[in-house]
């Protein structure tokens, strides 16, 4: 049976019918529009579809809708826009990062969280805080540039 | 920036708004208007037919004068476009940023052969390069009636023909032609895809006049997708469309034979797709879709796949019998050489299946309506796949349009083709458009895999140690069991389940590279597949086919020789090399390496932690590259990190360095990953490599710490393909530097931590 849930997304509030065991992925994507988290393998091990929750890069193919809460959801979207760039936008797109891209929301959304958390970090404390987020293309030396950039302009 | 306009708006017979500019009466078939005909250019009012030899099918002029070109191949995310771009506004004098590529849409580009083999600008370039430069003259030629000065003292400097003498004197491309279409006919050689080329008379100009090409000019589809603005193939929607999943037996070649549609009767709107070894559910929301592809209650027929134990695979390999055998190269006489050889050297190695893995399983979504087909897809090939629609759907092609969207990832012929077929057939079925994702397993573990193989090297010596005979033979599963592309129904896993008749191909290849032995001989041998039809083991195109297996026998087996003649890995191919290219790029790599003249192994380590350096080197086709590892082995356990790499790269002439940069970078990074990690596990009833936990991929922290690339630009070269090649050395080079570091030479890949450590051991 479905229910009615209010969802603080990117700011702003949604109510979406719902069955509770929905993940929050389906909910975002496909009542809400919001296409960036991505589905990957729907078993928390890619870092596609990384959400923040209250800050918390959070898997939303493993959140059921029933247990977001009130806790206030920000996707890439919400992260930053063109006018007004996360540090990380801003040094992917100078980077030059992704391949496909398909991946980006688990490297950026981790990333911001682990930089808002993390001055300075060293190259081994990058590494580890990404340690589960995948890339197939094999980006993963201009994902490092890139952080360490956003990290130089926040630090 | 803007944001890309969704391709969901289009809709099938529209209008395509270029620029804001021109527009496109897409597919239109109206005959010329006179009124323009100038002498030997035509500029029409209506679009010329879609075909390869009509310049308007590559290159429009807006009335604002902006460029637009038409590419029937695709940009995976290695900056194509950019490039295509480049030689399109260097060939017509137009400033870049004045220029617009709309790719893969077969409503507006021909069949170019899509992504395919990395020909994107060898092959797909060179044509966009012949028909900008042919637009040009014809431009160039309506400005010289319209000004009353002949062609020759004439120059186009940003898109605006003038005279050289005279900057004045001038007419723009929009006052010239802008809004309308060129109807110049183009020499088209009759072919399609890859090799499709049709020049004009336009000689095209001379490298060293570029300005654009050789700029290392920026991705422009990085900002839409950083911050959320462009859309996937999965998140294209359109109205009435339903969820649709698949269902995949837990045993290979089962096949359903009572499905119990009540089972799911309990979820809004959810319905079975079922026909012979098809099946398929859709809903209107995609949980619902998922939920009842879990709860469906289905028997399955009692199946025995003839899988091995895969302990046994390569065994297996060597048994089966030849189903083709090919031999390439083959000088002097091999056979009686080896006979009367001082000493003969001899190796086995062993690559095993592995999966595309795509970072998204395939998606595609597929639209019915009075007839026409439109299909959006994250495909390599949209074109073969508007064939391979109007196969299974049974409509004339015409009447198929697929729109190019970009997917998560491509290296080959992965799952994207069965999933548009499978999509099809759902949609036909419940008479909606259906958006067919497929999950995790379904994505890992039925794509088409890139085969296992074994490979047999030996080496004649002389007894003064030079090398007189050379004999390569691969034996594996063909690379073409499933086709390149998704054309015909009997390469998707629709088509196979539903029973059309089969036609597993035969093809494998041969080493790359130049060593000049006087007596050589290369061959391979492909056997049938393990399972003929629907398989989770039926194997195709993965990302340079075959080239990394090849290669990390023919290259670690060449450094094994120069072991066992206590030479130096790198003078050893050098004094071998005989291309003046391949001995460039070996050169340039081991200067960059800081490469010290000695024999492997070293022998002056201790410790659990030992450090090695290792050269392979390949050509594939024209591009050669040669990469250097460093390396560090943890010998308690097992665990190798490819900590440095050095690569020298040659494609010729270079379009764009940063978008070349990239491409050899990731494909360094990938090939890291197979080399280390990636193998297909099976057991008898089916692939149980389902996810990232039993297919794991390279990780972050053991991303390399540096990759140092040396671009060897030959203005004089025609560019050359540089999305795969530097994959291909990259499996020998780490493998060899492991033997420079422990003494141990490991024939068997992946070189993961428990081969790596029981080869130790």
């Amino acid at each position: 049976m479905t229910k009615q849930f209010t969802l603080n997304v990117n700011g702003s509030d949604h109510t979406v019918e719902a069955d509770p065991d929905t993940p929050l992925l389906y909910v975002l994507r496909d009542d809400l529009g919001l296409n960036n988290p991505h589905f990957g393998c729907g078993l928390g091990q890619c870092g596609a579809c990384t959400v923040h929750l209250d800050g918390k890069p959070t898997h939303s193919c493993q959140r059921p809708i029933s247990a977001v809460g009130d806790k206030k959801v920000v996707t890439l979207a919400g992260l930053g826009t063109p006018e007004h760039p996360h540090p990380l936008q801003t040094a992917y797109v100078q980077e030059q990062v992704p391949q496909c891209a398909y991946c980006i929301n688990g490297w950026i959304m981790s990333a911001a969280a682990f930089l808002r958390d993390k001055e300075k970090p060293t190259d081994a404390q990058i590494r580890t805080a990404l340690r589960h987020v995948k890339c197939r293309c094999g980006t993963h030396m201009a994902i490092l540039r890139a952080v360490k950039r956003a990290a130089a302009m926040m630090g | 920036m803007t944001k890309h306009e969704k391709p969901a708006s289009f809709s099938r017979r529209a209008l395509l708004k270029a620029g804001g500019a021109l527009v496109v009466t897409i597919g239109a078939r109206a005959a010329i208007d006179p009124a323009h005909a100038t002498d030997g250019a035509t500029a029409a009012t209506t679009k010329p037919p879609l075909t390869p030899d009509q310049l308007s099918s590559y290159i429009a002029v807006n009335a604002d004068g902006t460029v637009c070109a038409y590419f029937g191949k695709m940009d995976m995310g290695q900056g194509l476009s950019v490039a295509i771009r480049q030689m399109v506004a260097e060939e017509l004098d137009v400033p870049f940023d004045r220029t617009r590529i709309y790719i893969g849409d077969t409503d507006t580009s021909v069949n170019q052969g899509g992504a395919s083999g990395s020909t994107g600008i060898q092959d797909g370039g060179k044509q966009m390069r012949m028909a900008a430069a042919e637009a040009r003259r014809i431009l160039v030629e309506m400005a010289a009636d319209k000004l009353g000065l002949p062609a020759d003292q004439l120059t186009v400097t940003n898109g605006v023909v003038h005279a050289t003498s005279d900057a004045t004197k001038n007419v723009s491309y929009a006052e010239l032609i802008g809004g309308k279409f060129f109807n110049v006919h183009l020499d088209w050689n009759g072919k399609y895809g890859n090799p499709l080329y049709a020049p004009g008379k336009a000689k095209p100009k001379n490298p060293k006049d570029y300005a654009i090409v050789g700029q290392p000019l920026p991705r422009d589809d990085i900002a839409p997708k950083v911050f959320a603005q462009a859309d996937f193939a999965m998140d294209i929607k359109v109205p009435g469309m339903v969820h649709g999943r698949m269902i995949r037996p837990a045993i290979a070649s089962a096949v359903p034979v009572k499905v119990d549609e009540s089972s799911i009767a309990d979820i809004p709107n959810a319905k079975v797709v079922w026909d012979k070894g098809f099946l398929g559910v859709v809903a209107d929301k995609e949980w619902d879709a998922i939920k009842a592809a879990k709860q469906l209650k289905v028997e399955w027929s009692n199946a025995s796949p003839p899988f091995p134990d895969q302990a046994t695979l390569y065994d297996h390999i060597r048994q089966a019998p030849t189903r083709k055998r090919e031999v390439g190269k083959q000088t002097g006489n091999v056979d009686e050489t080896f006979k009367t050889a001082a000493r003969v050297i001899e190796a086995e190695y062993e690559w095993p299946f592995q999966s595309h893995a795509r970072m998204g399983p395939g998606c595609a979504l597929v639209e019915i309506k009075d007839g026409h087909v439109t299909c959006w897809t994250g495909t390599q090939k949209a074109h073969f796949v508007q064939t391979g629609l109007a196969s299974i759907l049974q409509v004339p092609q015409d009447n198929v349009h697929v729109i190019w969207t970009t997917g998560p990832g491509s290296y080959g012929r992965s799952d994207a083709d069965d999933c548009v077929a499978d999509a099809a057939v759902l949609a036909k079925t419940v008479g909606k458009p259906v958006r067919l994702q497929y999950m995790r397993d379904q994505g890992t573990g039925w794509d088409p895999k890139a085969p296992a193989s074994i490979h047999r090297v030996r080496a004649a010596l002389d007894a003064s140690g030079n090398v007189v005979a050379y004999d390569f033979l691969s034996k594996g599963f063909s690379r073409i069991d499933v086709d390149t592309n998704g054309s015909q129904p009997k390469d998707t896993l629709a088509g196979q389940t539903m029973g059309v008749a089969l036609k597993s191909g035969d093809g494998f290849g041969f080493p790359g590279d130049s060593y000049g032995f006087a007596n050589k001989r290369t061959a391979w041998e492909t056997i049938a597949p393990l399972l003929d039809r629907a398989s989770p083991l039926r194997s195709a195109h993965m990302r340079d086919p075959v080239g990394p297996q090849i290669h990390f026998a023919s290259e670690s087996f060449i450094d094994e020789v120069a072991a066992a003649l206590n030479m130096d890995p790198v003078a050893f191919r050098l004094r071998y090399a005989r291309d003046p290219r391949d001995i460039a790029v070996i050169k340039a790599a081991a200067e960059k390496a800081g490469w010290q003249t000695r024999p492997s192994p070293r022998k002056d380590q201790s410790g659990d932690t030992v450090a090695g350096r290792g050269i392979a080197y390949a050509q594939r086709g024209p591009t050669r590259v040669a990469v250097i590892a460093e390396v560090e082995v943890d010998r308690s356990t097992g665990r190798i990190w490819a900590r440095k790499f050095f690569v020298a790269h040659d494609c010729g002439l270079i379009i764009n360095p940063n978008g070349l940069h990239h491409a050899i970078e990731n494909n360094v990074v990938q090939a890291t990953s197979r080399t280390l990690w990636e193998e297909v596990k099976f057991n008898n009833k089916t692939v149980t490599s389902v996810d990232w936990r039993t297919y794991p991929i390279l990780e972050m922290p053991e991303a390399p710490e540096q990759v140092d690339i040396v671009m060897i630009d030959h203005p004089e070269i025609a560019p050359s393909g540089a999305g795969e090649a530097a994959s291909r050395p990259v499996p020998a080079a780490i493998t060899n530097a492991v033997f420079d570091a422990t003494g141990v030479r490991i024939r068997r890949a992946p070189l993961s931590p428990a081969n790596v450590k029981s080869s130790l051991s």
